[in-house]
C-alpha cells in the first residue's frame, strides 16, 4: 500500500466505524457488486464506447494473439516449410505464409461457408445445394450450443466463487439421464417427451453438481478436487452402464439404443444440416441465467457469496445454501449440454461423446468473463473454431488437437491480461476496472 | 511447526473421531463374517501363488482353509474396533496406524472370499500393483513438492503427458533412452517452470493456469503424435528401460521378486521418495520450503525469498512429473499414444490428499490405488460378478471420503494456492 493513501484510507474506515457494522458492509457489498456490472455506476465522463472499447481490448487481443501463436506453430511443424528454408530463407518465408493461408482460410470456410460456393448455390436454387452450402455455418452452430450450456454452467459458479471443475463429468451424467428417457419410455407425443428428457438431464447434471456443493457447504471439502475426482466417477460410471444395463441389445459397441423420435430435438433443415432447437433453448438459457444473476435476490445473494461470503454471511445471508444451490445450477446447465448432444446431434449415448466440453468450456467462461452475453459470444467462437478445425484437418492436414492449443493459450491470456498488457503496450488498468470473476482457490 | 503439532494433537484425540473409526472396525468385521465368511462352505480352501509369473518356484503356494481365515480376520477387526470404542480414547495415535492393519484386513479377506476354491498369484498381483504405483507415486510426490511451497499444482496430469510424448519421440529420435528420459524430465521442468512464471509472476489464478498446461499439453501431444508419430512409427519406438534383477536381494522368497527385480523407475520411486521426506522433514531447505507453504509473509520476513523458493519447487515438481511420464513410454509401454496417462495424473493428485501431502503417505496412497487397479483386471479372471469400473472408481472415492473430513481431515499447506504479495 502506498504511504500517502494511507491516512485518507483511516479516516475513511473510522468514519465507517460510526454508523452500524452491518449496514456499512451491505452498502460496501452493493456497491461492490454494482460496480462489476458493465457501466451502470462507472465513470461517467468516459463514454460508452470508450469504455466497451477498453473492456473488449484484453478478450479480442488475447484471441489475436492466440491465432498468431498458433499459426507459428502450425509452420513451425511443417515439413515444407523447413525444405523450403534450406532453399532460401526468403522461399521459407513463402512457403511459411502458404501454409498459414491454407490453414486458416479452411479454418475460416470450415467455421462459416465458402462464400464463392454460397454464391453459385444460391444463383443456381437447388435445394440441397444451398443447405451444403450453408452447412458448415449451421454446423458452427452445433457445436457452440454445448459449449453455451458448459460456458454458463461454469461461469455461474464463478460468479458464486465456486470452480466448477467437474462440468465435463455434470456433461456425462446429464447425457445418460436424457438417453435412458429419451430411450426407455415410450409412447409420449413430443411436446411432453422432448422437454421430458431433456429435463431428465438437468436433473442429472444437477445431481452431480449438488454433491460438491453439499460436500463444501457441509465439510469445507474444496469443490475443484472433488469436482475432479466425480468427473472420473462419471466416466466409469458411463463405461460400466455403456457396457452392460444399458448397452444396445445386439450391438458389439458400447453404444445405448437409439432415442425415440418423440425425445429429439426438433431440426430446422433437411439433411445434412442438423441445426436444432438446441441453440434456442441455449440462448433462453442464457437470458435464464442474465435474469437469475442480475435480476433476482438469490442471484445478488450469489454474486454477494462470490464476492465475499463472511460479508455475505455477515449480511446475513445465507451461505452454505447458496453455495449448493450455485454448484446445483451449474450442475444442471452442464447437464443440459450433455442432453442437448444426446437428443439433438448423436440421439443415443457412446463412450466419450463428449471430448472435452466441460474443460473447454472453464476457459470461454473466462473470455466471457462469467457474463452470460460474453459466454454466448465465446461460445459462438469456440464452437466456429472447433468446427473450422475439422475442415482443417481435411484440407490443409492439421490435426484437429491445434484447437486445444488454441485455447489454452488463449485461456492463458485471457486470465493473464499483464502479459498482453506488455506485448501490446496497453495502459495499465484503472482502479476498479480490472475485475475478472473467477474463483480462486483458497483466498477468502 | 509448534501449531501443526498442536493441531494433529487436537484432532487425534477427537472423542466422535475415535468413536467413527470404532464403529468403522467393527463394520470391517461384521462385512467379512457376514458377507465373506457365511457364504462360503467350510471345506473351501484358498490358494495363494507366492511367487511371480516367469519366476522358478521358491516357496510353496500358500494354502488357507478359507472360512476359518476369514473368522479369524474377523474376529480380529471386531477386537480392534471393540477396544477402539471401549477404552477411553480409543488407540490415540495408533489409530490411523489401525486403520491401516484394518483396511488390510479387510482387503486379504476380500481376496480369499473372492479366490476361495480357486488359486491366486498373490505375488503376481503385488507385482503389478507396484507397478502400477509408479507413476502415482512419483505423480503425487510432484504435487507435493508444489503444493508444500503453495503452490496448487493440477497440471500434473498435463506435465505428464508432455514427458510421455518427448521421452518417446527424443528416445527414439536419438535411439537413446537416456537421453530421451533426461528429455522428458525438462519437457515437465519447462512447463511447471511455466506454471511458476503464471501463477508466482504474474499471480494468475492456479486452477486456470494448472487448466491451461493440461489442455496446452493434450493438445500438443496428440497433435505430433497425429501428425507425425502415427505416420512415421520409427519416430514412436524409443524401447523401454529393462528390468533390472538385484542380485542377492531378489532371491529372498516372496518378497525378493516383488521388490528387487523391477525396471530402474522403481528402485527410482523409492530413491526419490526417501530424499524427499528427508528432505522436506529433516533439512533447512525442507523447513524453508514448507514455510513458504505454510505462512509465506513470516518466511519473508525471516529473510527466506519467497518467490525463488515457490520457482524451485514448481520446477523440481515439473521435472518429478516429467519424470513420471517418461515412465509411461520409456519404462512400461514403450511406445506413445494420444491422451495414454487417461487421469493418472489426477489420480496423483488423488493420492497426494489421500496420503495427506507427506512423501509416505502419497506411496501408501499410490499402492492402494494401484491395488484396485490392477485387481479390476484380475476380477473377470477370478469370474466375479462386481464390474470392474467400481474397483476403478474406488480411488475417487476414497479421496472423497478423505476429503469430506469423516475419517480424519487432511493438513493441507495453509497458504495452498494464495498467491504471494510483497508489500511495497
Amino acid at each position: 500500500m502506498n504511504k500517502e493513501t494511507q491516512p485518507p484510507a483511516e479516516e475513511a474506515s473510522k468514519s465507517n466505524k460510526k454508523k452500524n457494522p452491518a449496514q456499512v458492509f451491505q452498502e460496501e457489498l452493493v456497491n461492490e457488486i454494482t460496480g462489476n456490472q458493465n457501466g451502470e455506476k462507472g465513470d461517467a465522463s468516459r463514454s460508452f464506447g470508450r469504455r466497451l472499447a477498453r473492456s473488449l481490448a484484453v478478450p479480442i487481443l488475447a484471441i489475436i494473439t492466440g491465432l498468431i501463436i498458433g499459426g507459428l506453430f502450425i509452420v513451425l511443424t511443417s515439413a515444407e516449410f523447413y525444405a523450403a528454408w534450406t532453399q532460401s530463407p526468403l522461399e521459407g518465408l513463402r512457403a511459411g505464409w502458404n501454409i498459414l493461408t491454407t490453414a486458416y482460410s479452411a479454418l475460416f470456410t470450415g467455421a462459416i461457408g465458402d462464400p464463392a460456393r454460397i454464391g453459385a448455390a444460391l444463383s443456381s436454387g437447388n435445394a440441397e445445394d444451398v443447405r451444403k452450402a450453408f452447412y458448415p455455418f449451421f454446423e458452427s452452430l452445433v457445436a457452440a450450443t454445448p459449449y453455451i450450456f458448459g460456458g454458463l454452467a461454469v461461469a455461474l459458479g464463478f460468479r458464486a466463487g465456486l470452480f466448477n471443475i467437474g462440468a465435463e463429468g455434470q456433461i456425462f451424467i446429464g447425457a445418460i439421464f436424457a438417453a435412458y428417457v429419451g430411450y426407455s419410455v415410450t409412447g409420449l407425443p413430443t411436446f411432453l417427451h422432448m422437454p421430458l428428457a431433456f429435463l431428465a438431464g438437468a436433473l442429472g447434471g444437477g445431481l452431480w453438481g449438488f454433491i460438491p456443493g453439499w460436500l463444501k457447504a457441509r465439510t469445507g471439502a474444496h469443490e475443484v478436487i472433488n469436482t475432479i475426482m466425480l468427473n472420473y466417477i462419471a466416466f466409469r460410471l458411463s463405461d460400466w452402464l455403456l457396457t452392460g444395463p444399458m448397452k444396445r441389445p445386439g450391438s458389439a459397441n458400447p453404444v445405448s439404443p437409439t432415442i425415440e423420435d418423440s425425445a429429439k430435438l426438433f431440426r430446422f433443415f433437411g439433411d445434412p444440416i442438423r441445426f436444432h432447437l438446441g441453440f434456442f433453448v441455449a440462448l433462453l438459457m442464457a437470458w435464464l441465467v442474465w435474469w437469475f444473476l442480475f435480476k433476482t435476490r438469490w442471484g445478488f445473494d450469489l454474486r454477494a457469496v462470490g464476492l465475499n461470503p463472511h460479508a455475505a454471511r455477515y449480511a446475513g445471508m445465507m451461505v452454505s445454501f447458496t453455495m449448493i444451490l450455485a454448484m446445483s445450477l451449474s450442475g444442471a446447465l452442464a447437464g443440459m449440454a450433455g442432453a442437448n448432444e444426446v437428443l439433438g446431434v448423436n440421439h443415443n449415448l457412446a463412450m466419450a461423446f463428449s471430448s472435452g466440453y466441460g474443460f473447454d468450456s472453464i476457459a470461454l467462461a473466462l473470455l466471457g468473463n462469467s457474463h452470460p452475453v460474453g459466454v454466448v459470444l465465446s461460445a459462438l467462437l469456440f464452437g466456429a473454431l472447433r468446427n473450422g478445425a475439422t475442415n482443417m484437418q481435411l484440407k490443409a492436414n492439421i490435426p484437429i488437437d491445434i484447437i486445444s492449443i488454441f485455447q489454452a493459450l488463449i485461456l492463458v491470456f485471457i486470465a493473464t491480461p499483464a502479459i498482453i498488457r506488455t506485448l501490446y503496450r496497453l495502459k495499465p488498468p484503472e482502479e476498479g476496472e480490472e475485475g475478472l470473476v473467477v474463483a480462486s482457490w483458497g483466498g477468502n | 511447526m509448534t501449531t501443526t503439532a498442536l493441531r494433529r494433537e487436537l484432532e487425534i484425540i477427537s472423542p466422535t473421531r475415535q468413536i467413527v473409526m470404532g464403529v468403522l472396525f467393527l463394520a470391517a468385521g461384521f462385512v467379512i463374517w457376514f458377507y465373506f465368511s457365511r457364504s462360503l462352505e467350510p471345506e473351501t480352501v484358498t490358494k495363494f501363488g507366492m511367487t511371480p509369473g516367469g519366476y522358478k518356484a521358491t516357496i510353496s503356494d500358500l494354502i488357507l482353509p478359507s472360512q476359518q481365515t476369514l473368522n479369524v480376520l474377523a474376529a480380529l477387526c471386531g477386537f480392534i474396533g471393540a477396544v477402539q470404542v471401549m477404552r477411553k480414547g480409543g488407540f490415540r495415535k495408533r489409530t490411523n496406524g489401525m486403520l491401516g492393519l484394518v483396511s488390510g484386513f479387510l482387503i486379504f479377506a476380500f481376496l480369499i472370499w473372492a479366490a476361495a476354491g480357486r488359486s491366486l498369484n498373490l505375488a503376481g498381483l503385488l507385482n503389478t500393483t507396484l507397478s502400477k504405483a509408479v507413476p502415482l507415486t512419483l505423480g503425487a510426490m510432484s504435487g507435493i513438492l508444489c503444493e508444500r511451497a503453495g503452490v496448487v499444482n493440477i497440471a500434473i496430469e498435463g506435465m505428464m503427458l508432455m514427458g510421455a510424448m518427448i521421452g518417446a519421440l527424443v528416445g527414439s529420435i536419438t535411439g537413446n533412452l537416456w537421453i530421451g528420459l533426461l528429455s522428458a524430465v525438462l519437457s515437465g521442468g519447462l512447463l511447471g517452470w511455466v506454471h511458476g512464471v503464471l501463477s508466482i509472476k504474474y499471480r494468475t489464478n492456479q486452477i486456470i493456469s494448472g487448466t491451461a498446461i493440461n489442455i496446452f499439453a493434450t493438445g500438443l501431444t496428440s497433435y505430433v503424435s497425429a501428425k507425425f508419430m502415427q505416420t512415421h512409427q520409427e519416430l514412436n519406438n524409443p524401447g523401454i528401460f529393462r528390468g533390472w534383477e538385484i542380485p542377492g536381494l531378489s532371491q529372498i522368497p516372496f518378497l525378493g521378486p516383488i521388490l528387487f527385480n523391477n525396471n530402474m523407475f522403481v528402485y527410482a520411486m523409492f530413491l526419490f521418495l526417501i530424499a524427499l521426506q528427508f528432505g522436506l522433514f529433516y533439512t533447512r531447505w525442507g523447513l524453508r520450503h514448507r514455510a513458504v507453504g505454510e505462512h509465506p509473509r513470516a518466511a519473508d520476513t525471516l529473510g527466506i525469498n519467497v518467490f525463488r523458493t515457490r520457482y524451485i519447487a514448481v520446477i523440481l515438481g515439473g521435472l518429478m512429473a516429467g519424470f513420471a511420464g517418461g515412465y509411461f513410454t520409456l519404462g512400461s509401454v514403450g511406445r506413445f499414444d494420444e491422451v495414454m496417462t487417461a487421469g493418472r495424473g489426477f489420480i496423483s493428485l488423488a493420492a497426494m490428499i489421500f496420503g495427506n501431502w507427506l512423501p509416505f503417505g502419497a506411496f501408501g496412497a499410490g499402492l492402494l490405488f494401484g491395488f484396485a487397479d490392477s485387481l479390476a483386471s484380475k476380477l473377470a479372471i477370478l469370474g466375479l460378478r462386481i464390474p470392474s469400473q467400481f474397483l476403478l472408481m474406488a480411488p475417487y472415492l476414497a479421496t472423497m471420503v478423505v476429503l469430506a473430513g469423516v475419517i480424519g481431515r487432511g493438513q493441507m499447506p495453509a497458504a495452498d494456492g494464495v498467491p504471494y504479495e510483497k508489500e511495497g
